[in-house]
């Protein structure tokens, strides 16, 4: 498998994921969609650090998990909270800065 | 030996010089102060002087008189070269190597002017205390008349342009808050505005020719300015003479500047009395006459100052034909008045004493007439117009005497005040230059017509106002039967007011006659005005004078067929073109509407237009640029956050290929 293929998945799997952000109103999908987004970077990272022969795009790689893991903690007490008080999980309720 | 010579040398009048004040004259400051306190305190006290407040005004002007009183008889008891006198009381201004001192020039020119103001002002006082006493204002009208007599005295007591200059604003200002005294009525504080822009044309030309006289002689007091002026250049002096001129134009309601007369009757009547009748409007005559050694070097400008007397009499007799509110046909006789009053100052020094002696005497019977009619006014309900007057000499018995007496001095029926001053000005008039040329027959065939025509419209409002039928009703079927006629109740004015009418209309029937015995009031005056021979006339003085009487009685006589003995019209009938024009004034107001206002207007609206257009167009399209703008941008802050998303994505694409775009 050559180069290409990996890049090409990856370039699927973020669009995939940028379509999900971008228009399912539900937080948790949205949220899934990010994810999906940081892992195909991951995936260009790793596919690079392969052909390039060192470990830099690994190490990045590891960096993105860590973030996203912190971010999943804070993202999801957000939604939690937010579903809390507004009973909806829905990204379009959340709209308090319009106006 | 020459030709020239033998010519009288009217041009050079020797005037005495000044001597430093001491005695009686070092007293003269209180002739200002008096009244200047006087109003201080009226406007100050407020409502507390209100029920003392007119009283201190009499006494203000009063006492002001008094002090006049006792500098004239030590000014009689010296001798000529001993009567002019200068007081100095402060150094005013001081800037590095320029100094003006404010000081009072006290000789038989402005101690006759003091006399007259004081004397007739405390009249008017004495008449306004009963005039105005429903007023509720009444102390401010008292405030306003003792600034009014303290600015007068300043006008003609300086010694120097500047300080006159103090006074002429100040009878200016003084005028402007009389004329608009009653200004809840709005033609009332629009006349006033019209006097008061009228005359600050006038004080501009004055104002240029005070700094001409500052830039050509380095001085404006008359000392210095008189002695510099035969050695300055006769275009500087030209200037500075028609500059004057315009000065006296404004303030004497004078052609072209005259329009604002016939408004100031606004006022109460007895502010028109002393104001617009006895002294104000005279400052012009004064100014030309207290000028006398300029104009004596600028024959031309002097030729104008004649010019302009001829035509305004003229004018004003015409317009007095045919007003029918009194005070306005009394404004309009003002006019022409002052016209005859330059006409004589124009004459040069053969003119100067007659001109004053003119002034003397109008200031006595116009002051008195215009008393009268405030009598009629207030007899006969406020009303002014003649046309609903008639038949109330019986009534009226005082006022129509004392107004008869200053009727027959005006037309200058011997031996009243009248006929001494106005005859001396129609002789000066046939008299002037050098006996040849045109000016002669032209002046002095005027000032006669002028005479005859002064006849007919003084007749016509007499006859108008005190003789003929009735045209009012009582109320009880007595007076016209017409009726729509208005009711009135002529009655007799308190005593109050008849006192100063009848010593003014003494002063009417006498003073002109007792100044002219022996030519003493010209002698009196020629400390200022110089001693002038006696200038032949191109026609026989006799000559003169009857032709004169002749055209004053055909003029009277018309008056008493048109007024007296036929019915008059309660309705101004359609009458001749020039009758219609006269009763506007001659187009005057229109023409200044046309050519002044009108363009004035047009300028203001245009740069107003030209102000919102365009420079604050600019401003506002730029902030609706913005505002705009915003509103598209605002657009994008909807409060979605997918949609920020989306933003961010399409910013981060578009960015990357750039950034490829440039890379590859």
């Amino acid at each position: 498998m050559s180069l290409t293929h990996y890049l090409v998945l990856a370039a699927i799997l973020f669009s995939i994921g940028a379509t999900t952000a971008l228009l399912r109103r539900n937080a948790i999908i949205v949220f899934l969609g990010i994810e999906l987004m940081l892992n195909a970077t991951n995936l260009a990272f790793v596919t690079f650090s392969r052909v390039h022969g060192n470990l830099d795009g690994q190490v990045m790689a590891f960096f993105v998990m860590v973030v996203a893991a912190a971010e999943v903690v804070v993202g999801l007490a957000i939604i939690v909270t937010i579903f809390r008080t507004r009973r909806s999980a829905s990204v379009d309720d959340v709209n308090l800065l319009k106006s | 030996m020459n030709l020239l010579d033998l010519l009288p040398t009217a041009e050079e009048p020797v005037a005495v010089a000044a001597t430093a004040a001491s005695g009686a004259f070092s007293a003269g400051w209180l002739l200002v102060a008096l009244p200047l306190l006087g109003a201080a305190v009226l406007l100050l006290a407020g409502r507390r002087a209100d029920r003392w407040g007119h009283w201190l005004g009499v006494a203000a002007s009063g006492s002001a008189f008094v002090v006049a009183l006792v500098l004239w008889l030590a000014m009689l008891g010296g001798t000529a070269a001993e009567r002019v006198v200068d007081l100095h009381l402060f150094s005013w201004i001081t800037a590095g190597a320029f100094s003006l001192d404010a000081g009072l020039r006290i000789d038989p020119l402005s101690l006759s002017f003091v006399l007259l103001v004081t004397f007739v002002g405390t009249l008017i006082h004495v008449y306004s205390v009963a005039y105005m006493e429903h007023d509720v204002a009444r102390r401010r009208f008292f405030a306003y008349l003792n600034l009014f007599v303290a600015a007068m005295l300043l006008l003609v007591l300086a010694d120097s342009y500047v300080l006159l200059f103090v006074g002429w604003e100040g009878v200016g200002l003084a005028s402007y808050l009389l004329i608009g005294f009653w200004n809840h009525e709005l033609p009332n504080a629009v006349a006033a505005k019209k006097a008061f822009i009228a005359n600050r044309v006038g004080d501009l030309g004055l104002l240029i020719a005070i700094a001409l006289m500052f830039a050509t002689f380095g001085a404006t007091d008359f000392t210095t300015v008189f002695a510099q002026a035969p050695e300055a250049s006769a275009g500087a002096l030209t200037a500075v003479g028609l500059l004057l001129l315009l000065g006296a134009t404004g303030k004497s309601a004078q052609f072209p500047l005259q329009s604002w007369l016939g408004d100031a009757m606004a006022g109460p009547t007895p502010v028109s009395a002393l104001i617009h009748a006895a002294t104000m409007v005279t400052a012009g005559v004064y100014l030309v006459v207290r000028s006398g050694p300029v104009y004596a070097h600028a024959p031309n400008a002097l030729l104008v100052v004649a010019i302009v007397g001829a035509i305004t009499l003229l004018f004003g007799a015409i317009v007095g034909s045919a007003k029918d509110d009194i005070k306005k046909a009394l404004a309009a006789s003002t006019m022409s008045q002052i016209g005859y009053m330059m006409l004589g100052a124009g004459l040069g020094p053969i003119g100067y004493a007659f001109a004053i002696f003119h002034l003397l005497t109008h200031g006595f019977f116009k002051a008195g007439m215009f008393l009268g009619a405030g009598s009629v006014m207030h007899g006969m309900g406020d009303s002014v117009d003649m046309r609903r007057f008639g038949g109330i000499s019986r009534l009226m018995k005082v006022t129509w005497i004392t107004f008869g007496l200053g009727w027959l001095a005006i037309l200058g029926v011997p031996p009243f005040s009248g006929f001494w001053s106005k005859d001396k000005i129609i002789e000066a008039a046939f008299a002037t230059a050098d006996g040849q040329g045109w000016q002669p027959w032209v002046f002095g065939l005027v000032a006669m017509i002028g005479a005859g025509i002064t006849a007919f419209y003084m007749s016509r409002l007499f006859f108008m106002t005190f003789h003929g039928t009735a045209r009012w009703s009582d109320g009880h079927g007595g007076g016209a039967e017409d009726p729509d006629a208005p009711v009135r109740h002529p009655h007799e004015s308190p005593a109050l007011m008849l006192w100063p009418m009848i010593i003014l209309a003494v002063g009417s029937a006498g003073l002109g006659g007792v100044l002219a015995i022996g030519g003493a009031f010209t002698t009196w005056l020629e400390p200022v005005t110089g001693h002038v021979e006696h200038a032949e006339p191109v026609l026989p003085v006799p000559v003169i004078t009857i032709a004169t009487l002749l055209l004053v009685a055909a003029g009277a006589l018309l008056a008493w067929r048109q007024y007296g003995a036929a019915p008059v019209a309660v309705v101004p009938p359609h009458g001749s073109p020039i009758t219609r024009a006269a009763r506007r004034d001659l187009y005057q107001d229109d023409v200044n509407d046309a050519v002044l206002v009108l363009p004035g207007q047009v300028l203001t609206r245009s740069l107003v237009f030209g102000d919102r257009q365009v420079v604050d167009g600019f401003f506002s399209g730029l902030a609706h640029l913005v505002a705009s703008t915003g509103e598209i941008v605002r657009r994008t802050q909807n409060g979605f956050v997918r949609s920020y998303a989306a933003t961010m994505l399409a910013g981060i694409v578009v960015l990357v290929a750039i950034v490829l775009a440039f890379r590859i």
